[in-house]
Parts: C-alpha cells; structure tokens; sequence
C-alpha cells in the first residue's frame, strides 16, 4: 500500500511541477516587464566586439558599404559569414550573406562566384531546387568547379538520388586532392551498402593525407564513426567519435551525431555534460531535452517548452525547416504519434537521408502503420543501407503486415 | 589555414554538414489594435537584431544592459518607426512612441516598444507596409497581429511581401454575440457574490423543512423543480433589471447596488440557518435577482456597448449568464442530492457553508456600504 501511495504522490507532485513551469514559461513569455535597473544585463552577444572575428566582419562591411558594388569584398564578407552560420548554427548569419550579394542576387546570370555562393546560401534555406538550378550553370561554364561539383554532390545525395551523386564525385575526382575525393565517394558507399569498403577507403586516405585542418579532421572522424555504426562496431564508433570530440573546434553536427550514439547505447547521463551549454541550439536542445527526460532530471521540463515555443514560433513564421526535429520532438518528448508521423513524411519529401528514415520508420511504428512508411522501407531496400537500428525497426515495421 | 586549404575544407563540408537551422531566425512581433481613428501597436525586436543595426553594446563588453537599451531608446524609435507605414484611406497614419519595455522570448532577449497614432478617418482598410531589416537581413520576418473589433487577423511580412493591405470590415453579428456570450459565463464564473446567492437558495433544495428541523427529501422530482423555480425566477428577474439598466431606462448608484447584493448574499444564507422563509424561495430568488441584474449591467456597461448592436451585446451577455449558471447548477444539484442524507451534507456543508457564506458576505457588505477594504485585495 505505502508503494502505491508513495508512487501516487510522485506522481501527482511531478504533474504538478510541470504544470507550474508550464505556467511559468507563458507566462514569462506573455508580459513585457521594465528591469529594476540600468545595470541589468538582458543579452549577451555571441560575439563580442572586441573579437578578431568581429573586427574582421566589421571592416568588410564598412568597406562594402562604400562600395556595394565590389564582389570580392561581398563574396568575402558573405564567405565569412556563412562559416559563422555553420558553427553557431544561426540562420541570421545567412540573411546577412544574402544582403552582402544583393546586387547579384536576382540576376539570371551572375558572374560564377556570385552564381556558387548564392547556390550555398540557397541551399541553405533549403531551396533546394534553385540552387541546383545555380549549381549546374556554374558547373556548365566552369567544370573544374570543384565547390559546385561537391555541393551538387551533397544536394543529390540529400534527395537521395545515388546514381546522380556518383557522377559528381567522379567530376571531382580530378580536380580535387586523394582526401577529399576519396571522402566523397566513401560518404556516398557508406549509406549505400559498402560502408567496410567505405570505411577502409576512407581511414586509408586520412592517414595517407598526414596532417588535416580540425574541421577536416572532425569531419572524417564523424563519418568513420557513422561507418562503424552502420557495421556494428560501437566501439569502434565510439572511438572516433571521442577523437573528434576532442578536436579544438565547436561543430554541432558532431555532437548531434555523438549525442544521438550516446542515446540509441542508453547513456543519456553521457549527453547533459556534452550539451548542457548549447541551449541555443534547436537540434541539440532536442537531445538535451530527451536525455534529461530519460534521467527525469528537473530540467526536462524547462527544455521540453522551450523547444515548444520554438516550433510553435517557427510556425508562426511559415517555416518548414525543422520538420525532422519537430518530428523527433512530438514522438519522443510529448508522445504525439500522430503528427510525429504526418511531419516526418512531409520531411522525407524533402529530405532522405538515413536520420529522416529513421523518424519515419520509428514514427510509423508508433503508430503500428507499416504503409505510411513505405517510401522509408522503399528506400531502404533500394540503398542497401546497413544501419542495425533502422533495419531492426524496419523489420518489426513489416512484421505488422497482414 | 591557406585559402586554398579553407576551400578544399569546405567541400568536405558540404556533404552531411548542409544546415539544419539550429537556432530560430530573426522575427519581430508587431501588435496592432485599430478602433475607429486610433491606432495603437506593439513592437518586439530582437536585441540581437537591433545591436547589428544600430549598436547598442556602448561598452563592447559582449552583453546588452538595460541601461545601454535605455539610452538608445530615441534611436530605436527612429529606426524602427521609419521602417513601418500604416495607411488608411490613401493617408498615413503617423505613429510615435509611447513606451519602453522588455521581454524574453524563447530565443533571447527583445525590446518591446509601445506607440499610438491616429489615421485621418475611419477607413474600410489599412496598408501596412514592412521594411525592417530588409537590407540587412532578407530572411528576417515580421509577424503581425491585428486586432479591430474584436476579430484578430495575423500576418507574415518578409522583403518579398513588404506591403500588405487588411480590410477593415464590420464583425459579423455572430461573433460580437459570442464574444459577449463568453463574457457573461466569465463574469459569472469570476462573480463569487452571484454564486453564493445561487448556492445559498440551492443548498436546502435537497432537504425539507418541517417538524422544527431540516430533513432529507425522499425523490429527485421535488428538489428539481424546487432548483428548476429558483433559477428561473432569479434569471426572469435579473434579465429584467439588467436590460432596463443597459438601456439607460433606470440608474442606480453602483455602491447602493453592491452593499444590495452583498445583503442578499448574507440574508440567504442565514434563512439556512435561521429559516423564515421556506416554501417560496423561489420568490426570494425573484426579488434579490432585480438588483443582482443592476451589478451584470455595470459590467456590461464597463465592456463597453457597441451602439449598433445592443440587442445583440444584451442578449448574448445575458445568455452567457445563464450558461455560467447552468454549469454550477448542474455539477451542485446531483452531487448534493446523492449527500442529502448525510451528516456531511446537513450538518457539514448546509450549515456550516451557510454560515461561512453569512460571514464572507457581511464583510462583503461592510467593505461596500463603507467603501473600506478588509479581504478584497
């Protein structure tokens, strides 16, 4: 009996809790206030002005305002901003690449700088579309292009369309260093199929290629790791992913993809030191949110509406650029199976990559609704993929079959 | 890094490195209310945003005080009011500022500035157009709510869609009939003094008076017709005051018509205690239910009543009264009539809620014959 009631007042004050911070977050949302005084510190910059980085931006757009027409200026400024876009994964820093191209940014035929990096930006925002639209102009007038090759590469294999994807790999086969062509075909392999030759290929080139910059580092690091997975070799995977881990760069997809290893182990008290201060960051507060809930830990709940607002502002907005996240979130944090489903098939109508079939697929199963994951097991079949989780979810998704 | 090295970098990072949005992108909320001539709105802009376009970290310490947003309050004005035109019937509407506050939305901090204005003449549209940040930032949207007579319309504002017009039109008679619909059952919902009136007439409606005492009735069909008059009478009745007092037709001073209401309460509830009038409560709820109606007409009177649909306003707030009553009437009357009988209900609820309820409401009439304060915050 005392169990009973020990466990109905747990649970009674748990409800409780989350429906006082439930409160809390609307109504801290709901009211403008004044601050008590002048010395209250309401935001912090992401980069002081004091910083190299700063100093640098702000003489490129001093010297593009006096000279808005000046490419290398605008294509240098847009360059820079578009890393900052990649590393703090703020979509502002990519608005500020569009405005610093404008001249170019409607003509039909900019010069080819102007054509590529509008391509990237476009991309971006996943127009995808039109920019493969820029990117086959650009490789058109200039095939040497090795940037538009490999980003008409990451665009394909994006949709999904492996046959595509390899031709431009081979375009860039001879216009680019051992490293990175090898990189792009193993990327490519490993989804497909071949990730042990992948794998092989991949490791052998990077030791061949001696030193690396750290984000090239990070990157072959994350793919071995995501290789290793898809064979079965967790520990393998997890040794790459602590040798990329530990490279001197901050890169959120690295530790999306670790924090997600970390989960499908059953670690998440592993997660919180990882991401505890990327609160920021939408993807990552998702897998902060679903290891806290998994460790209840008090912050769970915080998490969960401020990711609500989030979405909820995005869609204010028209966005639909989170579908996947979203789809993860109404699944795994609020248990709303249903439109957990309904948004990871309008992302996989963009977007195929492994992590989107694998929210289709889980979300399906949820659902016990093996056909409305039929594109994902499609797809499956027809790559070859490896992965033991989405292949173990795809058979119980078949088991469902009459 | 060479250059060349950075563009070879960037290549490898184009595969599985294509940018899901980590972070939320740059929006500002605009509120706008229009009604008749005036114009009054509310603006939040990221701080973030503002410091890229006009800088506000005075210090370059990395952090936005509130003293450092205060002291650029005129140039935030300037800013953002030159990048936001309102028009109505081919005139502008100038705008100017009227507040500075801030708040917290889910991705940082923002400046909430307040402002007014006015158009010419009341017009069927108004042509909102949107350029802020435009030029720095073309993926940055504004996220519009428009509010006039009691509709809400929304709108996206992105370079593409700068300018966009909203018809002004008349809300439908429908949802003026809600709107005040949903007040009635809100008022009384919030009206405590209406709903210990009610429950003290409904209260001995279980039980019957005879021999000296109360005792519990035998059958359900009494004690719902019992309720059923109770209620009518006090609706017919307080229908009655409340349209005469909405039309203008009799005024009654507010305070006499409080302490009145706060009397009822306290003479109600001790008939429970004290019975004298047993039999015909029913016309006990008719006579205290005219200068209830007196203190619905003083809200109505506060919401405002459109002139050109006063029949509707009345109608609709009255029935939202009556739907508010309904739902306290319907939960009480069956749960009381399943404790009828016992010693809770007789002894526990029945006469020690009549007597909490004589307490409450003599203070109640203390306070408004007075004009003191004692438990009303």
């Amino acid at each position: 009996m005392s169990i009973i009631r020990t466990y109905i007042i747990g649970t009674v004050t748990e409800g409780l809790c989350v429906l006082a911070l439930a409160l809390i977050a609307v109504s801290a949302r709901a009211a403008p206030y004044v601050p008590k005084d002048d010395s209250v510190v309401l935001e912090h910059l992401p980069v002081r002005p004091s910083d190299p980085v700063a100093r640098e931006l702000r003489q490129l757009r001093a010297a593009l305002a006096a000279d808005p027409r000046n490419r290398d200026t605008a294509i240098r400024l847009a360059e820079r901003y578009f890393a900052l876009a990649n590393s703090e994964g703020d979509p502002r820093y990519v608005g500020y690449a569009e405005a610093a191209l404008k001249p170019w940014w409607n003509l039909s035929a900019p010069p080819l700088d102007a054509l590529v990096m509008r391509a990237i930006l476009k991309q971006y925002s996943h127009d995808f579309s039109g920019a493969m639209q820029d990117l086959k102009a650009a490789t058109r007038e200039d095939p040497e292009n090795a940037r538009a090759w490999s980003w008409r590469a990451a665009i394909d294999m994006v949709q999904a369309d492996y046959g595509q994807a390899r031709k431009d790999c081979t375009a860039l086969k001879d216009i680019v260093s051992d490293l990175y062509a090898v990189g792009c075909f193993a990327y490519l392999d490993g989804i497909t199929g071949k990730a042990a030759a992948a794998y092989r290929a991949l490791s052998e080139a990077f030791v061949r290629s001696g030193d690396n910059p750290p984000e090239v580092k990070v990157w072959v690091l994350t793919r071995l790791a995501e290789m290793s997975l898809r064979l079965g070799n967790v520990k393998q995977a997890e040794e790459h992913f602590r040798a990329a881990y530990f490279e001197p760069i901050n890169d959120q997809f690295l530790l999306g993809a670790y924090s997600d290893f970390l989960l499908d182990q059953g670690r998440p008290d592993e997660v919180i030191p990882l991401l505890v201060d990327w609160f920021k960051s939408d993807i990552l507060l998702l897998r902060l949110a679903i290891a806290e809930k998994a460790l209840k830990a008090p912050k769970a709940a915080e998490h969960v509406e401020a990711l609500r607002s989030r979405f909820e502002a995005a869609a204010l907005r028209g966005d639909k650029l989170h579908q996947q996240e979203e789809a993860r979130f109404d699944l795994y944090l609020l248990g709303n199976k249903e439109k957990a489903l309904a948004l990871a098939q309008e992302n996989w109508k963009l977007q195929r990559e492994p992590r989107d079939a694998r929210i289709l697929l889980e979300a399906a199963l949820a659902m016990k609704d093996p056909a409305a994951a039929q594109d994902g097991l499609d797809w499956l079949e027809r790559s070859g993929h490896e992965d033991p989780v989405l292949r173990e979810t795809a058979r119980k998704l078949r088991a469902l079959r009459p | 890094m060479k250059p060349a090295m950075r563009t070879l970098a960037a290549i490898l990072l184009a595969l599985a490195s294509r940018g899901a949005f980590a972070h939320k992108p740059s929006d500002s909320y605009l509120a706008i209310s229009v009604e008749g001539t005036d114009v009054r709105g509310q603006w939040d802009i990221a701080l973030r945003d503002l410091d890229f376009a006009i800088g506000l970290d005075d210090n370059g310490d990395g952090d936005i005080t509130w003293g450092e947003v205060r002291a650029h309050q005129a140039d935030i004005a300037a800013y953002s009011l030159a990048r936001l035109k309102l028009r109505s019937g081919g005139a502008d509407c100038p705008v100017h500022a009227t507040a500075f506050l801030a708040d917290d939305h889910s991705d940082g901090a923002y400046s909430v500035m307040r402002f007014e204005g006015a158009c010419t003449a009341e017009a069927q549209a108004i042509e909102i157009s949107y350029s802020l940040f435009a030029d720095l930032d073309p993926q940055h949207k504004g996220l519009l709510r428009l509010e006039h007579g009691g509709g809400t319309r929304t709108g996206i504002f992105s370079p593409e869609r700068a300018t966009q017009s909203f018809e002004l039109e008349k809300i439908s008679a429908l949802t003026q009939f809600v709107d005040y619909a949903r007040e009635g059952v809100w008022h009384i919902w919030i009206g405590f003094d209406h709903i210990l009136f009610l429950l003290s007439l409904l209260l001995p409606a279980v039980l019957a008076f005879g021999g000296g005492g109360w005792r519990a009735v035998e059958r359900f069909a009494p004690a719902f017709w019992d309720v059923f008059k109770i209620v009518t009478s006090f609706t017919v009745a307080h229908s009655i005051t409340l349209s005469l007092a909405a039309l203008g037709v009799i005024s009654l001073p507010s305070r006499l018509v409080e302490s009145a209401i706060a009397t009822s309460v306290v003479l109600a509830a001790l008939n429970n205690v004290l019975p004298l009038v047993h039999g015909r409560r029913w016309m006990v709820a008719f006579f205290f239910g005219l200068i209830h109606g007196f203190g619905f007409a003083s809200v109505l009177r506060d919401l405002g009543l459109p002139q050109n649909a006063l029949l509707i306003a009345l109608v609709g707030f009255n029935l939202g009264v009556e739907a508010g009553q309904l739902a306290i009437v319907s939960t009480f009357l069956p749960a009381a009539y399943w404790l009828r009988a016992t010693w809770l209900y007789r002894r526990l609820v029945f006469i020690g809620g009549s007597l909490a309820i004589v307490v409450v409401a003599g203070i109640w009439l203390v306070e408004r014959a007075f004009n003191m304060k004692i438990i009303t915050p």
